[in-house]
């Protein structure tokens, strides 16, 4: 929108739409806590479990640090970067199946407000998720966090780029097989490699290499600093990395919703 | 002020469906301005691209002055849309439905909670505010969407198809509803395939076919056109045959039923005259169709109907 900022009521307007719909998006996911805030409890829950306690013990120490203690950060990054994206990808797309996302079409809201409520919701349920995991993995093992500002801030920023991710994901999706395709043939595969479950050091030299090139392998490893103080790669590069896409990300969202993409026949 | 302007307007849908063709229109503010024309004609899409839900291919739109390109904020705030399919979340009640559209337009949530209560009561839904909006009725679903439409006060409110599937007492009731809101100031297009509730409603009509306004006046001088209208009699005894009337066109419906067509021109008086002569005994008498749908059906003939009657409209400059 050009040349708006400028008339009474745009602001006040803004807020109030944005809040609407950031209210609108947290109030989805707490209402169908049985679908969205459950699951993931559940899953990590054995993850913890499995690895963790049964498996764990025989496979020793991991970058110095017991096994269990190595996986809970990518346990719950994991969980952070699913919640994330899935809560912005099948909310847009549902809004969208059922037309509803007319609503706020039709009306003045702006497009960039129209993003960062939707983000909110995802931001909100993927930090909700990553602290209910955190509480569950207090039960397995006790790590005190080194540096929390840094284990919060990648949190937050992963959690922000997933759920970009996922509003690019409904932009484009027209059926619902469109919004299982990229966390089950994208997602799931690189957070697996990504280093939740083991250091790369381990890895010979050419997957060694590989793995560099997969974005989340730096969130995870920023996260596990944050809290180990222990980390495979440069602190400094996961957060170029993460700003970096989310600025691309971002400036894609809002040219996408400018043309109307998948929103205007 | 024009409310509404549309100039020159095109659609050309990716599928090569070419809806709209040059469309030029104009609805002055405090208008009840009726949109017909029959299916497919191309309403949903001009009613599409005023609230900016179908891309225009070419030509301009104003709302009260503004552009829907150029200011799309104000021209948005403006507008209220009431659209033909239904498209709220069926998982949100009937309240959160109308307070999250007051948000949306920056209605503060004080303001949104009294207008919700004032509109949905107006328009009999008050006592169903918590229930979820799937399990609402047809009827109920289509006074829930004009609720939702008038929360923000719109100037111009756009209606498509609003009474489709509304039983005949809600739909008599809506009138009443839109006819004061109308006489308050809101500016109100409506589209509709009722006749009746063009002619009870609309001042101005704009009949559209194949994507072109083939017409655009008001209704008055609309049924002026209409150059013959066909009656339907009920007479008394039977026929064995049609009586032949001087200067009218009698067809016989069944035994007891004619169907008569009165041109302009002839008075009524001269057909009872006929009828008279022939003793007939007319027991009762009805159009056979609303004028409206009359003159209608009569514009909207096309050459390759061929079994049809001609046309009996008079062309306008
Ligand atoms: N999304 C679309 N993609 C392709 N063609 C479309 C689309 N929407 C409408 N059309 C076509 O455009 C033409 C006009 O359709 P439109 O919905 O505007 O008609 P209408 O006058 O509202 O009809 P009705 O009275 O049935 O609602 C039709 O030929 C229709 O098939
Ligand atoms: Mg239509």
């Amino acid at each position: 929108m050009r040349s708006t900022a400028v008339y009474p009521g745009y602001a006040r307007q803004t807020l109030i739409a944005l809040r609407t719909i950031a209210w609108k998006e947290t109030h989805r996911y707490l209402r169908i806590w049985l679908q969205t805030l459950l699951p993931p409890a559940i899953t990590m829950t054995l993850y913890f479990v499995i690895f963790g306690n049964l498996i764990g013990p025989r496979i020793g120490p991991m970058s110095g640090h017991k096994y269990i203690e190595f996986i809970v950060p990518g346990v719950i990054m994991m969980s952070v970067i699913t919640n994330a994206y899935m809560n912005v990808v099948s909310s847009f797309f549902g809004a969208k199946f059922q037309r509803h996302i007319e609503e706020i079409l039709v009306s003045p809201t702006p497009n960039y407000t129209i993003l960062v409520g939707y983000l909110a919701g995802g931001v909100g349920r993927g930090l909700l998720t990553g602290l209910i995991v955190t509480s569950i993995s207090m039960a397995f093992t006790h790590i005190h966090i080194q540096h929390p500002l840094i284990t919060i801030s990648v949190a937050f920023l992963t959690a922000l780029l997933f759920s970009l991710g996922g509003f690019i994901n409904g932009i484009f999706a027209r059926k619902f097989d469109d919004i299982s395709i990229v966390p089950t043939f994208i997602l799931t595969p690189l957070t697996y490699l990504g280093g939740v479950f083991y250091s790369i050091e381990l890895l010979p030299g050419v997957w060694r290499e590989l793995s560099l090139a997969n974005p989340i392998l730096y969130m995870v490893n920023a996260f596990r600093y944050g809290f180990l103080g222990e980390s495979d790669i440069p602190i400094q590069t996961a957060y170029s990395i993460i700003i970096v896409f989310i600025i691309i990300s971002v400036c894609l969202s809002l040219y996408l919703l400018r043309r109307g993409v998948g929103l205007r026949t | 002020m024009k409310a509404l302007s549309l100039s020159k307007l095109n659609k050309l849908y990716a599928s090569g469906v070419h809806a709209l063709r040059d469309v030029d229109l104009v609805v002055n503010e405090g208008e009840f301005f009726g949109l017909l024309g029959p299916n497919g004609a191309g309403k949903s899409t001009i009613i599409g691209i005023i609230s900016s839900l179908v891309r225009k291919t070419r030509g301009h739109v104003e709302v009260f002055g503004y552009s829907i390109d150029r200011e799309p904020w104000q021209a948005k705030s403006l507008l209220g849309l009431v659209p033909q399919e239904f498209n709220f979340n069926s998982f949100e009640t009937v309240s959160q439905i109308i307070l999250n559209q007051a948000g949306f337009y920056g209605i503060t949530r004080r303001a949104a909670h009294q207008r919700a209560e004032q509109y949905l009561t107006e328009l009999g839904l008050w006592s169903r505010r918590n229930s979820v909006s799937r399990t609402l009725s047809g009827g109920m679903k289509r006074r829930l969407m004009i609720a939702r439409a008038l929360v923000h006060h719109p100037r111009l409110l756009i209606l498509d198809e609003p009474t489709a599937g509304v039983d005949i007492e809600v739909r008599r009731s809506m009138w009443d509803f839109l006819r004061r809101i109308n006489t308050e100031g809101t500016t109100i297009i409506l589209s509709t395939h009722y006749l009746e509730e063009a002619e009870s409603l609309c001042r101005n009509i704009a009949i559209i076919d194949q994507g072109q306004i083939i017409e655009n006046t008001d209704v008055r001088s609309l049924l002026r056109k209409l150059t013959a209208q066909s009656f339907l009699l009920d007479i008394d005894g039977r026929l064995t045959d049609a009586p032949e009337l001087r200067d009218f066109h009698v067809v016989p419906v069944d035994e007891s039923c004619l169907e008569v067509e009165v041109r302009s021109d002839q008075s009524l008086n001269e057909l009872f005259a006929r009828l008279a002569e022939r003793n007939v005994q007319v027991v009762s008498m009805k159009n056979k169709s609303n004028r409206l749908e009359e003159l209608f059906i009569r514009m909207l003939e096309r050459p390759s109907a061929t079994h049809r009657k001609p046309a009996q409209v008079e062309k306008t400059a």
